[in-house]
């Protein structure tokens, strides 16, 4: 059906660089999450593929053909806005037909176009309501009609459940990614929420400051993120600054053996990575807090008299209790340097380091 | 409409207690401004009514016929009519598109010009009619419809601007930005999106406008007198020259109609919130 492209996109307002240098391929009927922090451009360059904003450099293809100078009503997109952006002067009907009647289709049509994709996504009926009569899912998924009816070949989200409660959004994900694979239609989804984006998305694009960090699918972002950004913004991650010294490098409290040259490094440990175990000596790492999750506790660590917090997750039935002093035993680690991951490793637990991957760049 | 089914279900837990301070508050209100207009009302069925009796001797409906049947009412009427709607189309097919420039675009001065509007209102009228009127005597269009027309324009400009300036910059541009989405150009969305939503405050202007040129009196007198005489230029020469209060009692009845019915349309355009959303509230 339909390929998206970005080649070099930028976008400059007044001084600051919303979007540098973003290229990205979205495949047909593949659903590619944006994720980042408010302020890092993932919005802009949604607005960019549905026309709203002009690049300051690049060009956006779909299909092969460039549209970046095409106005939003004459591209093959559909948005969806965070704030829905219904028209209250119309039915929820009107709101849905609007965009086919622009286009003259028939009435009878219309009519069973409308109401199939009411059907669609649920709303079978609710034609003649006026959109605030509706709750703020309904009135979400009467947004997803509205693009969808016109069956356009990109899909674009921009954090279309933010406003809603966590349940809904919940609901509502689920029923989008069912109604995407559907359709099969190509979309972009823009959001803040990590578990929203590992939820949802084929392929996640992790953004900062207008730049593309990392471009992998949910698992892969997650377990191998490539820069400290991504793996302290996916997940829960413990990021050290460490020394490494004689081929082992030493952060917080924990020693890991490692390929890399001496000097600084961050060392990064997942707190369900970080085992723990009982200790004696009185400068060892102290367990400051103990949250109950039912499923798991989480072990607030204070290493070195505050000096560094560690997270670790442990069984439920371990026992840990605040006070309690420590040995850090981490199984999973990476060493970025520079910025980017440097050296990735496995620790057996006789503590004799294996290396899975290195990568030096 | 979520607004009344939320009154219905509050209504029968208000009923249990007595709201004694709003009683009293809406009392004072109906006092102050309904006894005045009562007042009137009762002196214009009046034939008899004399010092120390509440209510008049004799009702009846002789003044009625005497102020309807002279054919200065009914020419003054038309002419405030015709003159209204005039004022009215004209500010209207000016301010609107002013209006729509200074919520949308940005040009040089746009802010001076912005409030250029509320100057007029910043000196007293007076004052300016009449530079305006030595102007218009020397182009000749003192005493004629015309004169009285541009006259009057002057003092709807600024309703016109400020409260339809509020109202297009209180349009969501999500709104306008979904309607492009879905295929409609600049032009289509201007007329099926952005003025539909902001319709009810520019109907509130329109109808501000449409009663306050109705009743202007002093832009009227001054460049009008005695050639074009409106209804309010009529009731003042009743009040100055008959003694008889019935004359402008059954005239301010009349003057009272055309506003009354403009209300009564105003009500299905505009809810409570409608207005204060126009002006920006």
């Amino acid at each position: 059906m339909a390929k998206l492209e970005l080649r070099q996109l930028s976008k400059q307002f007044s001084t600051t660089l919303a979007v540098d240098d973003v290229s990205l391929t979205v495949d047909d009927g593949e659903l590619v999450c944006l994720l980042g922090p408010s302020g890092s451009g993932k919005s802009t360059v949604l607005r960019m593929i549905g026309g709203f904003e002009l690049p300051t450099a690049g060009a956006v293809l779909i299909d092969g053909q460039d549209v970046t100078r095409v106005p939003p009503e004459k591209r093959p997109t559909g948005m969806v806005f965070q704030s829905h952006a219904l028209w209250s002067h119309m039915t929820v009907f009107g709101n849905i037909a609007f965009g086919l009647r622009l286009r003259r289709l028939p009435a009878d049509e219309i009519r069973q176009r409308v109401e199939a994709v009411l059907e669609l996504v649920g709303l079978g009926g609710y034609g003649k309501r006026q959109p605030n009569q509706l709750s703020g899912g309904q009135q979400q998924r009467v947004a997803l009609a509205r693009s969808l009816v016109l069956e356009p070949k990109i899909l674009l989200l921009d954090e279309p459940f933010a406003s809603l409660d966590q349940h809904l959004r919940e609901r509502l994900r689920e029923e989008v990614r069912d109604i995407q694979q559907r359709v099969g239609i190509t979309t972009l989804f823009v959001t803040h929420g990590q578990d929203e984006a590992l939820a949802l998305a084929d392929r996640i694009v992790v953004m900062r400051d207008g730049k593309v960090e990392q471009v992998d699918r949910p698992e892969v972002v997650y377990r191998e993120p490539r820069t400290p950004f991504v793996a302290g913004f996916i997940g829960q991650m413990n990021l050290v600054d460490g020394d490494i010294r004689n081929g082992r490098i030493e952060a917080a409290g924990m020693s890991v053996a490692t390929p890399l040259a001496d000097g600084r490094a961050i060392l990064a440990v997942r707190p369900e990575f970080l085992e723990l175990g009982s200790a004696t000596a009185a400068d060892a790492p102290v367990a400051h807090r103990v949250i109950d999750y039912g499923t798991h506790l989480m072990v607030d660590i204070t290493v070195k008299d505050n000096a560094e917090r560690l997270k670790a997750m442990a069984p439920a039935n371990s026992g840990w209790k605040a006070g309690d002093r420590l040995t850090l035993r981490p199984r999973e680690v990476a060493v970025y340097r520079e910025g980017v991951v440097a050296h990735r490793a496995v620790v057996t637990p006789e503590s004799s380091p294996a290396p899975v991957e290195s990568a030096h760049v | 409409m979520t607004d009344t089914s939320l009154t219905a279900t509050a209504a029968p837990r208000l009923s249990r207690r007595i709201d004694w301070p709003g009683i009293g508050f809406a009392a004072f209100l109906s006092l102050v401004i309904l006894v005045p207009l009562l007042v009137v009302a009762i002196w214009a069925f009046t034939e008899v009514w004399r010092y120390p009796s509440i209510l008049p001797q004799k009702f009846g409906l002789r003044f009625w016929g005497a102020t309807l049947g002279r054919n200065d009412v009914w020419s003054a009427l038309s002419t405030s009519v015709l003159l209204a709607t005039t004022v009215t189309a004209l500010s209207t097919a000016i301010c609107l598109p002013a209006a729509f420039a200074f919520a949308r675009l940005n040009f040089p001065g746009r802010n001076i010009f912005f409030l250029s509007f509320l100057t007029v209102h910043a000196f007293p009228k007076f004052g300016l009619y009449v530079t305006i009127a030595t102007i218009f005597l020397g182009l000749g269009l003192v005493g004629t419809f015309w004169g009285v027309v541009l006259i009057q324009l002057v003092s709807t400009l600024m309703f016109m601007v400020w409260i339809p300036v509020a109202a297009f910059q209180g349009v969501d541009r999500r709104l306008e930005e979904a309607a492009r989405d879905v295929g409609a150009s600049p032009a289509r969305v201007f007329f099926y999106i952005t003025l539909p939503q902001a319709l009810p405050a520019i109907i509130a202007a329109v109808l501000l406008t449409f009663v306050g040129t109705f009743y202007e009196t002093e832009g009227a007198w001054l460049i009008g007198a005695p050639t074009v005489r409106t209804m309010p230029l009529v009731m003042i020469t009743f009040i100055n020259s008959e003694v008889v209060v019935q004359y402008g009692a059954v005239l301010s009845v009349v003057l009272w109609v055309p506003s009354f019915i403009l209300m009564l349309f105003a009500r299905r355009f505009l809810g409570p919130q409608a207005l204060g959303r126009g002006l920006g509230a």
